[in-house]
């Protein structure tokens, strides 16, 4: 594995072997001293076109806890405000000597256009409305370790709550979450659905309050209101009412049910309730399994192929 | 030439591996007085069922004393990482604190010297051994470290290109070819 651009890119079994990497990491981490020296000399550089809290600091630390190098590029302090291009940045930063670029753009596609400026590695940290794998990759963690069913969320039921249209997390999440054999449902207004939804592996609700008792996760989106420019609901009053989690509708979910939500929080909009008192939640495991699964992604990529079939001649 | 598997010879059979594994277990208890502070570890994957075997032993030579195991994976440790694919096999398992105990680190085969070396670093990240002593079924030779064994289930002497494998059946060395690609 070279670059990590989107999910669509993975097979079940390179989903399975990240995961099963992740276990190791998530050993380390929770070591007194979490550090080992995998990936001493790599460079790995953030860099970043859009806002971040817990994917660049996650990466970090990631990048960090296998003992690699870390550069942090954000385009507000940068030579980007003197004029300097995209590629020039790449370039600029490929001749220091970066080995693996942590790329988050508010376009699509940038991450893959970046592999053609640099011989480095690519890992796409989410860009536009299209991919953020991994999202989609610590949220499967999450789930399947929490389920105690490391391989498969067959006979599982995940619904996705709020602005599928505007999210990347959601369209990354479906092809994983299904992959592995989970039945998942979109529950939003029709406006914030995507147009081509008839092709997707999914089922559909109109209402938080129709799938409440049947699912195993519920999985709450951000409404993203940095990316809505026009009026697609008719209120946050009205989406309160009908897509919000709140103390009355918490209480209908099954007691083995998982709350998660990628983060960060619009309290009162998807939330109402505090996430503190869910029993279900998993919302800061989700952050802590996040660090453990970027761990995975970036050994797996630095490391070459580490589901490789060379199970011999590793010597004893 | 293509390269073609000859057909492995078994140098040690089950009782022999048996044997070597109580002998081991008496070996250990002779040269630790003090058990309660003894840990065994055994390497990921071919090192573990060794260890676990030790721990029985010595559990049914001072049966007054429990002696704790462990499981260590040296992946993230290696010294030829990126230069060869790695395979991840089970994760570390050690749940105490080393600092002050003797640690028995445990492996199937001992060779060029640097998974025990890699080892030895992955130990330390779990607190400061005051000792070290390493238990192998097998030293085959060909050292590349200035690394050598405390206890040894049998000494074989093999070409570098030789396969050893080790289980509770026995132990089999098999030659390939020398000059495979």
């Amino acid at each position: 594995m070279k670059h990590l651009l989107s999910t669509k890119d993975l097979t079940t079994d390179d989903v399975v072997a990240l995961l099963h990497t992740a276990d190791h990491m998530s050993e380390i981490s929770n070591r007194p001293q979490p550090k080992v020296p995998a990936l001493r000399g790599h460079t790995v550089a953030s860099v970043f076109f859009e806002d971040s809290t817990r994917t660049r600091l996650s990466f970090e630390t990631a990048a960090k806890r296998l003992s690699a190098d870390t550069m942090t590029f954000s385009a507000s302090s940068s030579s980007v405000n003197k004029g300097e291009s995209l590629r020039d940045t790449i370039e600029t930063l490929t001749a220091m000597g970066v080995g693996t670029f942590v790329v988050r753009h508010k376009s699509s596609g940038v991450p893959q256009q970046i592999t053609q400026w640099t011989s480095a590695s690519v890992i796409n940290a989410g860009d536009g409305w299209h991919q953020h794998p991994t999202q989609a990759l610590l949220d499967a963690y999450t789930i399947t370790r929490e389920f105690n069913s490391p391989e498969s969320l067959e006979g599982r039921t995940i619904a996705i709550v709020g602005d599928i249209k505007h999210s990347r997390v959601a369209r990354s999440n479906i092809d994983v979450f299904t992959k592995l054999g989970a039945n998942v449902i979109l529950v939003a207004p029709d406006t914030l659905l995507p147009n081509d939804i008839s092709t997707w592996p999914v089922g559909t609700s109109a209402g938080i309050d129709e799938v409440l008792e049947d699912v195993d996760v519920l999985y709450m989106l951000r409404m993203q209101r940095e990316r809505m420019d026009t009026a697609l609901i008719p209120g946050l009053g009205e989406y309160v009412s009908r897509f919000s989690l709140t103390e009355k509708r918490a209480e209908r979910l099954a007691p083995h049910a998982l709350v998660m939500h990628p983060g960060p929080i619009n309290r009162g909009v998807e939330i109402t309730v505090d996430p503190s008192d869910l029993p279900g939640s998993r919302i800061l495991q989700q952050v802590t399994n996040g660090v453990a699964v970027r761990m995975a992604v970036l050994f797996t990529i630095l490391g070459g192929e580490a589901t490789a079939t060379l199970s011999q001649g590793v010597e004893a | 030439m293509s390269s073609s598997e000859t057909h492995g010879v078994e140098i040690l059979g089950a009782a022999d591996v048996s044997r070597a594994m109580t002998r081991i277990a008496h070996e250990i208890a002779e040269r630790n007085p003090d058990l309660s502070q003894l840990v065994v570890v055994g390497m990921q994957t071919g090192g573990t069922w060794i260890a676990a075997e030790l721990v029985d032993s010595l559990c049914r030579i001072v049966p007054e004393v429990s002696v704790p195991l462990g499981a260590i994976d040296i992946s993230m440790y290696r010294d030829d990482f990126s230069l060869r694919p790695i395979v991840l096999s089970a994760p570390t398992d050690i749940p105490f604190d080393l600092t002050n105990r003797t640690v028995v680190l445990v492996d199937d085969v001992l060779f060029t010297g640097r998974t025990v070396r890699a080892a030895l670093e992955a130990l330390n990240d779990h607190g400061r051994p005051r000792a070290v002593q390493l238990a192998v079924m097998v030293d085959r030779g060909h050292r590349e470290l200035p690394i050598r064994p405390d206890y040894v289930g049998k000494n074989i002497p093999t070409r570098f290109s030789d396969e050893v494998s080790v289980g509770p059946g026995g132990v089999r060395v098999t030659a390939l070819e020398e000059n495979r690609a």
